[in-house]
């Protein structure tokens, strides 16, 4: 434990070195590479059998009272350092290379270290107040990441939507914590755990005001709006962070709040499956229907924590009705999806930044044919791409394996709604599978297949090894995970029992064996296809192979123009949904039939939850301080109102609600 | 006991109800007398000297010298009934109604550990009168009734104060009352300043002073 607050520590003086050195290469250098440094022997620590002690708590005694700041590493702590230690190492690494040739990102390269350090200290973090602050400083330094290209307006805008979305989720962080601490007398972690007297009306109000705090950092639908904003404006290695890691800690804190709670009532897990449910489909339809590679892969983020989401509340349901079964499957997928997603998003970020680096553009229709220039990302971005759409043999495909399994259990093993739940559930994560393999189909097929659509790839070369070296491990951990899961579900379900304490081994054991025959199954997939491609290459091997373009339908001379484009592609998906996508479409159809002339099609999807949620809210909300404003002008008397409503507000939720 | 805290919160209702401040002042000098009553029952002895300092002390500033002091101070002020008054005294009593339900409906959410000595209609009606006094406050914009409201508030406030009368010196209840009798001369200079200035005493034309 002190091993590893000591790793924690080191960041910050990383970070503090590389802000008081001038020279750009130096201060990038010690920024990325230190950091990557201290995660990576922070990641050796953690596997080090000698440092691993269960119960060694560490508590920092403070003069003010009722004050004392802990940290503790258990086994949910300990699975999230080892993501969060095991991405920024190789995060780190690619950000330098992208810092050389970026250079209008090298000051805002130390908050990098602050970062991962924030990070890993939400999650050791065993009290209230050290969590909050933790919480707040992580949720700062992002945004000085976030907006390191400052001088742009369109940054400018992310930086405050996600300024404003994070504090508002703070708040309600604030306000659980208060009374978490109000009704256990303790600012602890373990007296939340202990003192669980809490009547069940504050019990679900903390478990809302937890969904809400800690699902607006985890981009559950429709508190997502930040990640679409926020991602793109970030530089790429920053985006692989956040959304690989950063965003995990929402779902930290959500599960370490479950702890918190008790025994869950069953409507938790069931409003949990549907959020994750409504998540995992409106994400991916978002992200199908985008333009921009990086918001695109932003909205896929909004997808996988949907997935998450759901196998939590499966977890939740399974423990409700203290089916065990369901129970692991639920949160082992959950929390299995945790690492999975980090690998196959942050690989899916590092390829945007190889995108950004060998084009600098990420515009989905002025790409194309990158397949030609550099065969190595589009490679690995096929690996991560089929990853995430949870295809075997990689490691997408054993996460949602067992959230899938734990579906079935509930519509098998349950009475009413439940079933309903369940197998709303299973639709719409096969709904969102689908759908996710067409939109990375548009983005592989568009960006990376065909002819390239401008001359942006004009002598273009692969990034250098710096750039490709931690992506290579990245991907190769995909395809381990996707045929030897044992190392890492035996961390999975360390992890799991601290959410579902009565599902003991061997119930895991029963996650265990069908699990043989999936990797089985995987192996011999692979030796057949190996096998395939040998006997290929031996048959061709004495004929002459001549290489032709594609077969064009017969037009004389096709023009890169003729493509699909991003949009032409996920036009009829879009066509489809347009009940609940309503993109706003601008046709200007062509009059003359025998003669085509030019015509244009525009299609554009704004963000529901943005622009019919958030916008009116905000706006009404912003009538209503600037009627107080006007008030506030004229006499004491106004101020006084205020202090009046709040008393008797205060004096309400004391008295009728306990809170 | 009850019969005093019921009187405390009756003598609100006649504050807010009537419209002629020379009723308000009167009502708030009951109120006083009230209170002054209230804490040397609460003390429990009868012939404590330090109670009966006390109760004396309470009553001459409350029930006499601070009404005497309004009265004075409004004495050539042409404003003997509130015209036209912000918010019509029929939903201020709807508002005070409401307002004593919610306190009295927690009756037993606030369990007083100190004895059989205190009732327990004690918390409720002092969280009535605090409330009622910002109320008022709220509400009018006359410096007079700012006054009032402010009297009001502080009674409830010494209320509350009597679930710890018995462990308290008698010294810092009477530096309290001090306070409060500084406070009105202070307002009661104000109230003259005001008129002289504006022709008026509504606070609102304080505003006017400001730089916007």
């Amino acid at each position: 434990m002190f091993s590893v607050l000591a790793v924690i520590l080191v960041l910050p003086l990383v970070s503090l070195v590389s802000f008081l050195l001038k020279n750009e290469i130096k201060k990038s250098a010690v920024a990325c590479l230190g950091t990557s440094l201290a995660a990576g022997s922070g990641l050796i620590l953690l596997f080090v059998p000698f440092f691993q002690q269960p119960h060694d708590n560490v508590l920092i005694p403070t003069n003010i009272p009722l004050v004392s700041f802990a940290f503790g590493v258990d086994a949910l702590s300990r699975f999230f350092l080892v993501v969060i230690f095991g991405l920024s190492f190789l995060v780190g690494i690619y950000g330098f290379g992208y810092i050389k040739e970026h250079k209008k990102f090298v000051n805002s390269s130390p908050f990098f270290s602050l970062l991962v350090a924030a990070m890993a200290g939400v999650v050791i973090s065993k009290d209230g107040l050290s969590f909050l602050i933790i919480w707040e400083l992580m949720s700062i330094v992002s945004f000085f990441l976030v907006t390191a290209e400052h001088e742009n307006k369109e940054v400018q805008n992310a930086g405050w939507i996600y300024l404003i979305a994070t504090h508002l989720a703070t708040a309600f962080l604030m306000m659980a914590f208060v009374m978490l601490s109000k009704s256990s007398g303790s600012l602890m972690f373990g007296e939340f755990v202990l003192q669980n007297n809490r009547t069940p009306f504050l019990n679900g109000l903390l478990f809302i005001f937890a969904v809400i705090g800690f699902g607006t950092k985890a981009g559950i639908f429709p508190f997502h709006v930040w990640l679409p904003h926020a991602h793109p404006a970030a530089p790429s290695y920053i985006s692989a962070l956040m959304s690989g890691v950063m965003i995990k800690t929402g779902i930290y804190g959500i599960l370490r709040m479950l702890t918190f709670l008790g025994s869950p009532p069953l409507w938790w897990g069931e409003t949990l499956v549907v959020i994750g449910v409504v998540s995992a489909v409106m994400g991916v339809l978002y992200a199908l229907m985008q333009h921009d590679l990086k918001r695109l892969l932003a909205y896929h983020s909004v997808e996988n924590i949907g997935i998450i989401v759901t196998g939590i509340g499966i977890g939740l349901i399974g423990v409700s009705l203290k089916n065990n079964m369901m129970a692991v499957l639920g949160f082992s997928g959950a929390i299995l999806h945790v690492l999975n997603h980090a690998i196959f998003k942050g690989l899916l970020f590092l390829c945007a930044g190889n995108v950004m680096y060998i084009a600098h553009t990420l515009t989905i229709d002025i790409l194309g044919g990158m397949i030609k220039k550099t065969p190595f990302t589009a490679m690995l971005f096929l690996i991560a791409a089929m990853s995430i759409c949870g295809l075997p043999p990689f490691n997408g495909f054993i996460s949602e394996w067992l959230v899938y399994t734990g579906l079935f259990n509930g519509i098998l093993n349950s009475l009413g709604h439940t079933v309903l739940i369940s197998i709303a559930g299973v639709l719409g994560i096969a709904l969102a599978g689908g759908l996710a393999v067409a939109c990375f189909t548009k983005v592989f097929g568009v960006v990376f297949l065909g002819e390239s659509r401008s001359g942006l790839l004009q002598g273009s070369r692969e990034p250098p090894g710096l750039l490709l070296s931690p992506m290579i491990i990245l991907a190769v951990l995909c395809l381990f995970i996707g045929i030897f899961p044992w190392p890492f579900l035996n961390m999975v379900f360390g992890a799991m029992q601290i959410m579902a304490p009565g599902a003991g081994l061997v119930d895991s054991d029963h996650v265990m064996s069908p699990l043989v025959n999936v990797s089985t199954i995987f192996v011999v997939l692979i030796v057949l296809a190996g096998l395939m491609i040998s006997i290929r290459s031996l048959v061709f091997k004495k004929k002459q192979i001549q290489t032709t373009v594609t077969w064009d339908c017969g037009y004389a001379h096709p023009t890169p123009r003729m493509q699909y484009t991003a949009a032409s592609f996920a036009e009829p998906i879009g066509s489809f949904f347009q009940t609940i996508l309503r993109p706003h479409v601008h046709r200007d159809k062509t009059t003359n039939v025998f003669f085509p002339e030019g015509a244009v099609f525009d299609e554009h999807v704004p963000d529901y939850a943005e622009y019919n949620f958030f916008e009116p809210l905000f706006k009404r909300i912003g009538s209503i301080i600037i009627f107080i404003q006007s008030k506030k002008k004229s006499t004491v008397q106004s101020y006084l109102t205020l202090i009046f409503i709040t008393l008797i507000i205060l004096f309400v939720a004391e008295v009728w609600f306990g809170i | 006991m009850n019969w005093i805290l019921v009187g405390i919160v009756l003598t609100t209702f006649v504050v807010l109800g009537s419209s002629r401040i020379t009723t308000r002042i009167k009502a708030v000098a009951i109120q006083g007398g009230l209170l002054s009553v209230l804490q040397f029952v609460a003390r429990g002895s009868l012939f404590d000297i330090h109670g009966a300092l006390l109760f004396g002390i309470t009553f001459f500033i409350k029930t006499i010298i601070i009404p005497l002091l309004i009265f004075r101070s409004i004495r050539g002020i042409s404003m003997r009934v509130d015209k036209e008054p912000k918010v019509s005294s029929h939903s201020l009593l709807l508002t005070l109604g409401l307002i004593t339900t919610i306190s009295f409906l927690n009756i037993n959410t606030f369990p007083l550990a100190v004895g059989a000595t205190i009732s327990s209609l004690l918390i409720p009606s002092a969280l009535t009168t605090v409330l009622t006094g910002l109320l008022i406050l709220v509400t009018k914009t006359k410096a007079t009734n700012q006054i009032i409201g402010f009297l009001i508030l502080e009674n409830g406030v010494f209320t509350f104060g009597m679930t710890i009368v018995s462990e308290f010196p008698t010294i810092v209840e009477v530096g309290v009352l001090l306070d409060i009798l500084v406070g009105v001369f202070i307002m009661g200079i104000m109230i003259y300043q005001i008129n002289r200035t504006f022709d008026d005493i509504d606070t609102k034309s304080l505003s006017l002073l400001g730089d916007a």
